[in-house]
Order: C-alpha cells, then sequence, then structure tokens
C-alpha cells in the first residue's frame, strides 16, 4: 500500500499554531497535529474522511495545548 | 548530500526505496513511541521505541553497553550492518539512535533524509507487516565519551565559555517564555536557558520538507550565531533528542570538530537546586 492525497496545512488552535498533515491508506485517511515550534506531535487520528480525521486530531491536539502555561 | 563534509552518514529515500532489502541493510524506524509504526512503515523496517529501547528505564541515562548489544543482536544488527535510521519528527530520536550506536562503536549508521514525512509524501510503498529479524551477533565497543558532555562540562561551558553552548529548543523554551513544548507535560521546574547559550533551533538546519538544507546554508545558519568551529560545541534541548539531531547536522554535515550532545540538557539544568539560569534573549554572540 502506499500513502496517498498527502496534505499539509497549518492552523492556529489556542494561540498555538499547529501543523495538519494528512494522507490516506487504503480507505483510511490518517491525520497528524504537530506543535509548530517546536516541531513534536501531540495528536495522531484515523477516520475515514480527511475532515473527521483532522478533526479528531484538533480536538485532541486543543486538549493537550490548553495545558500550556505561559510564563509571565 | 556530496558537498556535507561526511555525506556517507545520511541515505536520500530513493537510496533507501533502491536499497532497503539488501542483507546487509537494516531499516530502523525509531520514535518516542510505535504508534506511527504501527500505522504502516518501510517495507522491511523494525521499530525501536525510545522510551522503553533506547534509554536505561530504571536510571536515567543511554542504555549500558549489555543492553545495547541485546538490543542490536535482537534485531538482526551485527557489527558490520549498515543500519539506516528513520523517523518522524524530522528524525529526532533516529538522531539519539544514531548518536547512540556511534557511542558504542558502530561505523555504518546512517540517517535516511526527510525521514518518515518525506517517505509518506511521496507516495511510497507502507506496509504494516513486522519483518521476522533473525538474532546476530554483536559485541559494542568501549563507549566514546568524546561524542556526549555531562553537567560539568556544560557548567563548565557556560562559566568559562571555552566551549559553545548551543540550546536548540523553540524559542519560547529557550526565553524562559514556556517550560515544556506546546501541549507536552512540563518537566523542569525553572523555564529559560543556560547562561551563555545561544539559541539556534533545530529546525533551522531543515527546509520545509525535513531535509537538511545544503551545506552552504547550514554553514551560514551557524556562523552566524559563533559556531563556526572555531571552539568546541555543546548541543542541548529538554531531553536530548533535539540536540541529538543538531549534533549530527554540526558534526556530520558541516564537519566541526569537538561536538558533544548534553542529553541531560533541560531537564537536568531546569531542575537543579541553585543551577544558574538566564531568561529572555541571549546576549550578543561571543567571539
Amino acid at each position: 500500500m502506499r500513502a496517498e492525497e498527502f496534505a499539509e496545512r497549518k492552523v492556529a488552535v489556542d494561540g498555538w499554531e499547529v501543523n495538519l498533515a494528512s494522507y490516506r491508506l487504503g480507505d483510511v485517511f490518517h491525520c497528524q497535529a504537530d506543535n509548530v515550534s517546536p516541531g513534536a506531535w501531540l495528536a495522531r487520528t484515523t477516520a475515514p474522511t480527511r475532515a473527521e480525521a483532522e478533526q479528531k486530531a484538533l480536538t485532541r491536539a486543543s486538549q493537550l495545548l490548553a495545558r500550556t502555561r505561559r510564563c509571565a | 548530500m556530496s558537498d556535507y563534509a561526511h555525506p556517507e552518514n545520511l541515505v536520500s529515500t530513493e537510496w533507501v526505496a533502491l536499497h532497503a532489502s539488501e542483507p546487509n541493510v537494516r531499516l530502523v524506524e525509531v520514535d518516542v513511541e510505535t504508534s506511527a509504526y504501527d500505522e504502516g512503515h518501510i517495507p522491511g523496517a523494525i521499530a525501536w521505541a525510545w522510551r522503553s529501547q533506547l534509554c536505561d528505564t530504571l536510571r536515567r541515562d543511554i542504555l549500558s553497553a549489555p543492553a545495547f548489544e541485546t538490543l542490536m543482536q535482537e534485531s538482526g544488527i551485527g557489527n558490520d550492518t549498515a543500519v539506516i535510521l528513520y523517523g518522524d519528527n524530522n528524525n529526532w530520536f533516529a538522531a539519539w539512535a544514531l548518536w547512540q550506536m556511534r557511542i558504542y562503536g558502530h561505523k555504518d549508521v546512517r540517517l535516511m533524509n526527510g525521514g518518515r514525512k518525506k517517505w509518506i509524501s511521496e507516495g511510497r510503498e507502507l506496509t504494516t507487516e513486522v519483518p521476522t529479524v533473525k538474532p546476530a551477533r554483536y559485541r559494542a565497543a568501549s563507549p566514546d565519551f568524546s561524542l556526549r558532555s555531562f553537567l560539568l562540562q556544560a557548567q563548565g561551558a557556560s562559566a568559562g565559555r571555552a566551549s559553545a553552548l548551543v540550546d536548540v529548543r523553540s524559542p519560547a523554551e529557550f526565553t524562559g517564555e514556556i517550560l515544556a513544548p506546546p501541549g507536552l507535560p512540563e518537566t523542569c521546574q525553572r523555564g529559560g536557558h543556560i547562561p551563555g547559550a545561544r539559541n539556534i533551533p533545530w529546525s533551522k538546519a531543515c527546509r520545509e520538507d525535513g531535509t537538511f538544507l545544503p551545506y552552504d546554508e547550514l554553514k551560514a545558519v551557524y556562523a552566524a550565531e559563533g559556531i563556526d568551529g572555531s571552539k568546541p560545541v555543546i548541543a542541548y534541548c529538554r531531553i536530548g533528542e533535539r540536540s541529538s539531531h543538531t549534533w549530527f547536522v554540526l558534526r556530520y554535515l558541516l564537519g566541526l570538530p569537538g561536538v558533544t550532545n548534553y542529553d541531560g540538557s533541560w531537564t537536568e539544568w531546569g531542575n537543579l537546586v541553585g543551577a544558574p539560569v538566564q531568561r529572555g534573549a541571549a546576549a550578543a554572540a561571543r567571539g
């Protein structure tokens, strides 16, 4: 099998820049959400459509990012 | 890749597609854990998890020599095997594995330029099949600690400035605005950086597709911050994996002498009682 329809885009989540990378493997879309700086992965999800996989990744990323404190 | 000081430490995705199945080549996907590998990986690749397989899980350290030998043996890696490492996060943890393999004297170990993301974005073959591995014989060399810095060396570099300290974390971590990468658990008591360190995020060494910048551009990136080979360099980050990536760049792509990875990094320094901490941006580059 091969990854198809690979796509990336950056979105803002709770004031943090997040990179969404998604692709299709067979009938399943995979999505990975990374914090852009420094580039660590936050969530990895699967779903029947790209939109659903991205939404699940964004939901999880948002939960994690909400815990990040900005120090004065 | 021919402009790099030691291009033999790097292979392209094209090279892997052509050579991964050769009998003396072992392909390893390396990440903090193996969930990405489980989704699909390069045919023939085995997986190493940084958290459980590439660190001592009792005390904080790299693997002991016997544990390292066991990992190699169980991975079907002999002393003469060509090992190709790749992974997520632009090869952060793959670079850690390469650093550790060099500490224990493995000669032929290379990174796949661009890592997992580049392979996937190119639409290359993936599988969920886990290969059967025939155990090999392996003998680790005495550890080469000239590749590694400990707290004492980092303290010396901060106090005496005989070595350059390169903090490869994000600017927000360096300045102390945040205590860990956004979304990850806070693993230090204090934010900021080691006094005297320059902030050159690891990502400055890469293009958008994850591959390394060409030699001239890399040289310019680091020279702009005074990293030009005129003094030894200690790279550090939070847990030592991002700094393994920069260690690889400085040592093998630029060929700078005396480059070490301080794997204790900020999770050691930022938790030390009484350690000096600098916040905000760095001072101007020192000569």
